[in-house]
């Protein structure tokens, strides 16, 4: 009898699957404490430009992708937390779609690429990106590992956290560097419209249901690699897109984590005052 | 030695009119000292100056006999909250442990000796039956406990306290007022308390300074709290009314120091 991993497509996209759902799963949980969602969100549209503006040019488009968002991760590091800072993110954000769509239009073989780099194709990974893929998040966990410590105490108290010396620019730069290269990862199994379903719904869930950091961060990375493997599993057996399954599930379990905290009677958020 | 000691300090955001112009003070060790004036009036620019995040146009400030210094371990510091934690995943605990040696590269396991230091500083304010709650759960007063924990992790020895009683009612202010005012006695250790209103701390303040006009008035309530002294400092008549154990701060007859209303910040 033959099972899914009989095929190497399958067996590259499980490989491709673990590796970015560690990574996601960990970079994702700070991006969610840290309120700075939309930013990762950002981050990935800047890298449809960067996708498309290098395949115009013939280089690698995720090449493109990862050198576009990390320009663009280190400037939202740079602005800080300034008024109207999603204003601009959200401005640059719709300017590289725009950018992304005059590539496309001048280079329209790459279209059919397009819907890939948009809604992500884990199940044409080959063995050679999952080895790119395994080498950047050994990189990212790293580095993470590195800035963990005053990450966190810049994330949960800045001003004190500037006080007693921490170089806070310097810190959040380096994160938003992190999840821009966490970012081109999950653009290769989810694409860039739906990156969100990998860096922040098993997060967000894990948030939810735990306390404490290191138990958070393992329960997040647990959730996206497990959202991840069920989902290529329903792909094989229904042949619906893996990204469909993936965005389902991350929301079913926010969903259910929320339902959960209900029935613990915890409530969302006792919220007594501004 | 002064804890804290201004000699003709200006500081400025780099606008064109100063923050604190040519002020000067000294704040004893062991002292509780009411830092008030209306919103704007310098008071958490004064307190980065002290921490050494910002440094003054000219003047010399001296902080335990020092140059102020980013990083001062001495200095227990509490900013004014600006955000509310919305995440469940983070308990008081870990909220007053991201402090302990949050400076340092690393991964944030908390060693032995930081545990002990943050449970002590939980204990210390009647907080350690909080520590194990999210944070996002507690109420007002109970989160501004866990705030002063924190401040309180490194034993320091000066506490700046950036508006601990804003959004929380009288008896939770009195509480706080009560709770700091404990801390400082029982330490030794002179105590900052940032304020836009008076009354609150009527009952546990040694002196007041009072900015204004970018200018700074020290001494007892009844010495600064006056008429002639904030008619000086604003440069502009000042009525100072006291009615059943308030005071209330007027310039032609509006209110000059909230007492009665909620300022946003």
């Amino acid at each position: 009898m033959s099972t899914m991993f009989d095929y190497e497509f399958m067996r590259n996209a499980f490989y491709a699957c673990t590796v970015v759902g560690i990574v996601a799963g960990a970079v994702g949980y700070f991006l969610v404490l840290r309120g700075q969602t939309f930013a990762g969100h950002a981050l990935s549209h800047v890298g449809f430009a960067g996708a498309t503006g290098a395949g115009l040019i013939g280089l690698s488009p995720f090449l493109g992708l990862a050198v576009f968002s990390v320009i663009a991760g280190i400037g939202i590091g740079l602005l800080g937390e300034r008024a109207h800072r999603d204003v601009a993110i959200g401005i640059v954000l719709t300017l590289s779609l725009g950018l992304g769509l005059l590539f496309l239009h001048f280079y329209t073989a790459f279209a059919s690429q397009a819907t890939n780099v948009l809604f992500g194709n884990v199940l044409g990974i080959s063995l050679r990106t999952v080895i790119v893929l395994g080498v950047l998040a050994a990189v990212i966990l790293g580095a993470l590992v590195l800035i963990a410590r005053p990450l966190l105490f810049a994330s949960l108290q800045p001003e004190l956290a500037e006080a007693r010396g921490v170089p806070v620019t310097l810190v959040s730069t380096l994160f938003m560097v992190l999840v821009a290269v966490a970012t081109a990862e999950a653009i290769q199994i989810v694409g860039v419209l739906l990156v969100f379903a990998l860096m922040v719904a098993p997060a967000a869930t894990a948030l939810r249901l735990t306390r404490g950091v290191p138990a958070g961060i393992m329960v997040s990375m647990v959730l996206a690699v497990g959202i991840a493997w069920i989902s290529l599993s329903l792909a094989f057996l229904t042949d619906w897109p893996t990204s469909f399954w993936i965005t389902t599930l991350g929301t079913s379990a926010y969903l259910a984590s929320g339902m959960a905290q209900h029935s613990m009677g915890q409530g969302p958020v006792a919220n007594d005052e501004p | 030695m002064s804890a804290v000691a201004f000699e003709r300090v200006t500081l400025s955001h780099g606008g064109a009119r100063p923050i604190l112009c040519d002020v000067s003070f000294s704040i004893p060790q062991g002292a509780f000292v009411g830092l008030l004036g209306a919103n704007g009036a310098g008071k958490t620019t004064m307190l980065r100056a002290i921490l050494g995040l910002i440094k003054p146009l000219s003047g010399t400030i001296s902080v335990l006999g020092k140059p102020p210094t980013r990083g001062n371990a001495t200095i227990g510091y509490m900013p004014q909250a600006r955000r509310t934690l919305v995440h469940p995943g983070i308990s008081g605990i870990d909220f007053v442990l991201s402090a302990a040696g949050g400076h340092r590269w690393g991964w944030p396991v908390a060693s032995a000796i930081e545990k002990e230091a943050a449970w002590k500083a939980l204990e210390a304010v009647g907080a350690g039956d909080l520590a194990l709650r999210p944070l996002a759960e507690l109420s007002g007063g109970e989160r501004q406990r866990i705030l002063i924990a924190q401040a309180l992790i490194g034993d320091p020895m000066l506490l700046l306290l950036d508006e601990p009683l804003i959004s929380l009612d009288a008896a939770h202010q009195r509480t706080i007022i009560d709770l700091v005012h404990a801390i400082g006695e029982r330490l030794g250790i002179a105590v900052l308390f940032c304020s836009h209103e008076i009354n609150p701390l009527l009952r546990a303040v040694d002196r007041v300074l009072y900015l204004g006009n970018a200018k700074a008035a020290i001494g007892g309530v009844d010495e600064v709290i006056s008429g002639p002294v904030l008619s000086k400092l604003y440069g502009t008549p000042i009525n100072v009314v006291r009615v059943a154990g308030r005071i209330f701060v007027m310039a032609d007859d509006v209110e000059v120091e909230a007492g009665t209303h909620v300022h946003d910040v």
